[in-house]
């Protein structure tokens, strides 16, 4: 029992401190000062009442005291202490340390677990790294205009009397591999400084499109006037073009601000708030009061200020489960075009098109909050014999209503980052190594 | 008339390079430069000796060395493997599908030559 033997170290530890002399302290207890005595020299075990006792006198939770939490801090330490060279620490006074130094025993022990979870990351990082396609791709193009140019710049060198029409090829030859070898250091350099940062990274149109809308948290007051029209988006999307966007960039920012300003013209803003105010946050019922389509409430919504309805977040897919259009909303994470989780009612609205779902969600990991998330799949674009039905999925996030909502469904953000053990939707293994 | 070497290798300019450098030392050299049908351009050359990249477009080095080896015409041809990474994994992979010599991108044409010669005992 050396996990027990502690305890009475501990007592004694306690007692001192709290300047309490030993006969005083087994008075207040109810227990004989020699008992008491045993005990702080492990010579006996205690029993739990005596321990909730001894606690309540000297002023300190009974856990504290206990070894409940102990036998794993010890068997903590003792795995920081692993095998150690020579003059390592001193195993056999393991307890005596835990017992005495609580504050610092945890603190190694932490300290310990730390060391190992960033071990874990570490190795996993280096996994990535090692198998990252873009890296072997990139250095692959420069290894191989580099293995180009050496070739033929020894040819030149090193070859007498070399026509001049092998000249002219050769030295064409290295002026192109040079121009790829420099767009592919180039490449590499970009993509090395941006890793880190998440701000740098190459932008896609995607991320473009909805950079322009988070600066304005997605409400364009251009688009909110009574007499605003598609001239107003022509306008919008000239002036973002002044600003630097790409040309596929403003094409999708002129289909999402199309889509804004008929949703807008569908549900004006003033008439829209104060059927909000009358009903609440309410989309099933705001679609009834409003004769507008659920997935247009939806839009209307995460389009509106947040200090007039609150933060609401939106993710649009279509049916390959491509998201079109995101805001995010704190507390659940979205991936940034694909490969979400499988989970998500967005994707099981996706095969039962104007059926709508709710659910409370809450995503696995760190950050994640319960949620409260509306999904319905609307059907767009022509109808004919020659296409799939074409599909939008539209999922609405609100904070929490609270537990009359219904249960809460635990999900993911992506497989990859996913600490989810044993789920049957995984479709590849978490990089998050267990217990991180 | 040189002894035949095939060159299978998708990048132009090092085709182009490796070529010249064999063709002036007396080789005659034919050139393939992609993996999907690689071994039919070996059965149509017969050459003397197969100079193989490792990464081509449609099939991987590897796996057209594997086919080299089954055939019997073609199981005792020297190869000499191009890759542009040098770990020991791709050496050992290289060894055991039979590549006679394996060398590593980029490197210098005296190597090159030193190698096809030291492969044909020329």
């Amino acid at each position: 029992m050396p996990n027990r033997l502690m305890i009475g170290t501990r007592i004694r530890e306690r007692r001192v401190l709290s300047g309490i002399r030993q006969s005083d302290l087994a008075r207040q207890a109810g227990i004989s000062p020699s008992y008491l005595n045993l005990i702080e020299h492990n010579h006996r075990r205690i029993g739990g009442k005596t321990l909730l006792k001894l606690a309540e006198v000297l002023d300190v939770e009974p856990s504290l005291l206990s070894d409940g939490a102990e036998a794993t801090l010890l068997a903590g330490l003792r795995e920081a202490a692993g095998e150690p060279d020579g003059e390592g620490p001193e195993l056999s006074r393991i307890e005596e340390f835990a017992g005495r130094f609580p504050g610092w025993a945890s603190l190694l022990n932490e300290l310990c677990r730390r060391n190992q979870a960033l071990e874990r990351t570490i190795e996993t990082l280096t996994d990535r790294l090692a198998h990252d396609p873009f890296l072997a791709d990139s250095l692959h193009e420069v290894i191989s205009s580099v293995t180009a140019i050496r070739s033929t710049s020894s040819i030149l060198v090193e070859t007498e009397s070399l026509e001049p029409e092998w000249q002219a090829r050769f030295h064409r030859n290295i002026n192109e591999d040079s121009a790829r070898l420099t767009e592919g250091a180039q490449a590499l350099v970009r993509y090395l400084e941006a890793a880190p940062n998440k701000e740098a990274e190459v932008q896609s149109p995607q991320d473009e499109m909805h950079a322009y809308l988070a600066a304005r948290e997605h409400h364009v007051a251009e688009l909110e006037r009574d007499m605003a029209g598609p001239r107003d988006v022509a306008r919008l999307v000239e002036a973002a073009a002044a600003q630097g966007m790409s040309s596929p960039a403003q094409s999708l920012t002129r289909d999402v601000l199309s889509r804004y300003l008929d949703d807008a013209r569908a549900l004006p803003k003033r008439a829209f708030l104060s059927h909000i105010e009358a009903i609440g946050l309410k989309p099933a019922e705001l679609a009834e009061a409003t004769g507008a389509d659920m997935a247009c409430v939806f839009r209307r919504l995460a389009t509106l200020p947040e200090a007039e309805v609150g933060p609401v977040g939106l993710v649009v897919c279509d049916t390959s489960g491509t998201f079109l259009l995101r805001k995010p909303l704190d507390g659940f994470a979205m991936p940034r075009i694909a490969g979400a989780c499988a989970l998500w009612p967005l994707f099981q609205v996706l095969g039962q098109p104007q059926r709508p779902t709710r659910l409370r969600l809450r995503q696995a990991g760190r950050g994640g909050e319960v949620v409260e998330a509306f999904a319905v799949a609307v059907p767009t674009g022509p109808v004919s014999f020659e296409h799939p039905p074409l599909t939008l999925a539209h999922m609405l996030l609100l904070p929490d209503p609270g537990e009359t909502a219904g249960k809460v469904r635990e999900l993911g953000v992506s497989c990859r980052i996913c600490p989810i053990k044993d789920c049957v939707a995984r479709r590849e293994p978490s990089i998050i190594a267990e217990g991180f | 008339m040189g002894k035949k070497v095939l060159l299978i290798e998708d990048e132009p300019n090092i085709i182009e390079a490796v070529s010249f450098i064999l063709s002036r030392d007396g080789w005659d050299v034919k050139t393939h430069s992609n993996g999907h049908d690689a071994m039919e351009a070996v059965r149509l050359r017969e050459p003397d000796l197969i100079i193989l990249d490792v990464m081509l477009p449609g099939k991987s080095g590897f796996d057209i060395l594997a086919e080299i080896r089954v055939d019997a015409d073609f199981a005792a041809t020297p190869v000499l493997m191009l890759t542009a990474r040098g770990q020991t994994k791709d050496r050992e992979m290289a060894e055991r599908a039979g590549a006679s010599q394996y060398m590593t991108k980029p490197f210098s044409n005296a190597d090159v030559l030193a190698a096809v010669r030291d492969l044909v005992g020329a």
